[in-house]
């Protein structure tokens, strides 16, 4: 009989698990399978937080303080393209991944 | 010991209560609700010590059962039918969770045509949702094998649900004299529930069923893939410590007058009695059929099979349920799948559906179309075996008997 795992494994200390847990908050890359991403030209943007209202994933950040004030998190960024054409500015352009153009 | 005189429903009640069900959730469904009834009953007149969550369906009823069970109780629930199709969603997230729920089916068609009676389409289109799956031939087993499916399923290594199914009315309805355990033999076997794996604690919280990328899903599925494959070793065991404990026989394929047989029937459920019987009677006639009848369907017992019918010419499959768009129904599929490079013909019969009577006249015909194959005299072979002559007649439901 193949045993099924019945320790703790490093990654998951709080128990021993068999099945799909997670003990902090995580969530699977969901920005994976984006094939587009949103880059912001910081020459033209006056850090309305516009793309951040409208963004429906809710993972854009803005930090007035800083000069590129406009954090995506690109983890779970689905390359939506909405940040892009609601910028009143038009300053974030949506490029290609793995550098096709 | 106890006797008492028990139908189906009844005697699945007795198994949930003597394994000391903690919460209950079920939802009233022909020919299941006197389960979901007399718990509820016995809960109210607090002979039972559980909560009984009165939920607006089955989708509700799995999800209940199986969350509170996440909690570190065991969870009672039980369905039929149409309700176990709309459990199917969460049937597949108790699996992957690896919460070993325990829950009774008691076989009834699935729609169309509509029908409360008793065929296995209903477990059928389970087969592959992660739950191991037991087919009771009679009353006494459904008990016996409650019990037998809770120890399997909570075994470390095994950790994954069952369903234990029994044919509506046939069983579920008619009454039997059953051996009932007494509850300090089952604790002594069952033990009391530990949560063993993923739980629901407010101290210690954790995320289950949480969104699992590709990196992660083929593992998770092939943990479970090992936990069937674990369990059709683990049942064994636990069978054999259910005979020593409680005094019945009991194993995962059944072989009756097999080994001699030139001609072998392959049954589950209900049936498998009627045609034990017509085994008998054709033995006395000097016919040489036997029966082998799978008990644990899933995880299927491929090497077992394969064992007891290798020298077998002909085998005949009888399947509950109509297979639509393949020439047999799922059990001939997986029978003729075990029994490849053996020799065998395997032939496919499809016979029962929604309700019809499996009578000995049934399966003698079976036996003696196997037996004419056998011995090359025809190669006709009638696989909607208890079909009307007149099947593709246009009718109406005028009266429904």
């Amino acid at each position: 009989m193949q045993k099924q795992p019945d320790g703790r494994t490093p990654e998951l200390k709080k128990c021993r698990v068999l099945g799909p847990m997670a003990s902090i908050f995580t969530s699977a890359n969901t920005g994976s399978f984006r094939i587009e991403r949103p880059v912001v030209d910081y020459d033209k943007c006056i850090k309305c937080g516009i793309c951040a209202r409208n963004c429906p994933g809710n993972i854009i950040e803005i930090k007035k303080e800083q000069k590129e004030c406009v954090e995506i998190d690109y983890y779970y960024c689905k390359g939506c393209g909405i940040c892009a054409n609601e910028c009143p500015q038009k300053a974030i352009a949506m490029v290609r991944e793995r550098g096709e153009h | 010991m106890a006797y008492k005189m028990l139908d189906g429903n009844a005697a699945a009640v007795e198994a949930m209560v003597l394994a000391r069900v903690k919460v209950i959730s079920a939802y009233p469904i022909t020919p299941q609700s006197y389960i979901a009834e007399k718990l509820a009953d016995l809960v109210a007149k607090g002979v039972l010590d559980a909560e009984y969550i009165r939920v607006e369906s089955e989708h509700t009823a799995m999800t209940a059962a199986t969350t509170a069970q996440l909690t570190g109780v065991r969870a009672a629930t039980a369905t039929s039918s149409v309700g176990l199709a709309l459990m199917h969603e969460v049937l597949g997230m108790t699996a992957g969770i690896r919460m070993p729920v325990v829950m009774p089916v008691v076989n009834r068609a699935l729609l169309s045509p509509w029908s409360l009676w008793c065929d296995h389409s209903d477990t059928m289109d389970e087969r592959d949702s992660g739950w191991m799956q037991f087919y009771c031939q009679d009353v006494q087993d459904i008990i016996d094998l409650m019990l037998v499916a809770y120890k399997t399923a909570e075994h470390d290594q095994v950790l994954l649900p069952a369903m234990v199914c029994f044919d509506g009315f046939f069983l579920s309805h008619s009454m039997q004299k059953v051996d009932v355990p007494e509850q300090e033999l089952v604790d002594n076997f069952l033990g009391e529930y530990k949560r063993k794996n993923l739980y629901l604690d407010t101290s210690d919280p954790m995320f289950v069923n949480d969104l699992t990328p590709p990196e992660d899903y083929t593992e998770f599925k092939y943990q479970m893939k090992v936990a069937m494959d674990n369990a059709l070793q683990v049942a064994p065991e636990v069978m054999a410590e259910f005979e020593r404990s409680f005094g019945r026989k009991l194993s995962i394929i059944e072989e009756f007058q097999t080994a001699d047989a030139d001609v072998v029937l392959v049954t589950l459920g209900s049936m498998s009695g009627t045609a034990k019987q017509t085994v008998l009677r054709l033995r006395e006639k000097g016919l040489k059929v036997g029966l082998l009848r799978i008990v644990l369907y899933r995880p299927f017992p491929f090497k077992q099979i394969r064992e007891a019918l290798k020298n077998v010419k002909v085998v005949g499959v009888l399947d509950r349920s109509s297979g639509l768009g393949l020439p047999g129904g799922p059990v001939w599929v997986e029978v003729s799948c075990a029994l490849s490079g053996c020799g065998a013909v395997v032939k496919p019969y499809i016979g029962g559906l929604g309700g019809r009577d499996v009578p000995e006249s049934t399966i003698e015909k079976i036996f003696n179309e196997l037996l004419a194959i056998k011995n090359q005299e025809t190669e006709t072979h009638t696989s909607w075996i208890d079909t009307k002559a007149n099947a593709m007649d246009i009718r109406e439901v005028l009266k429904v008997v």
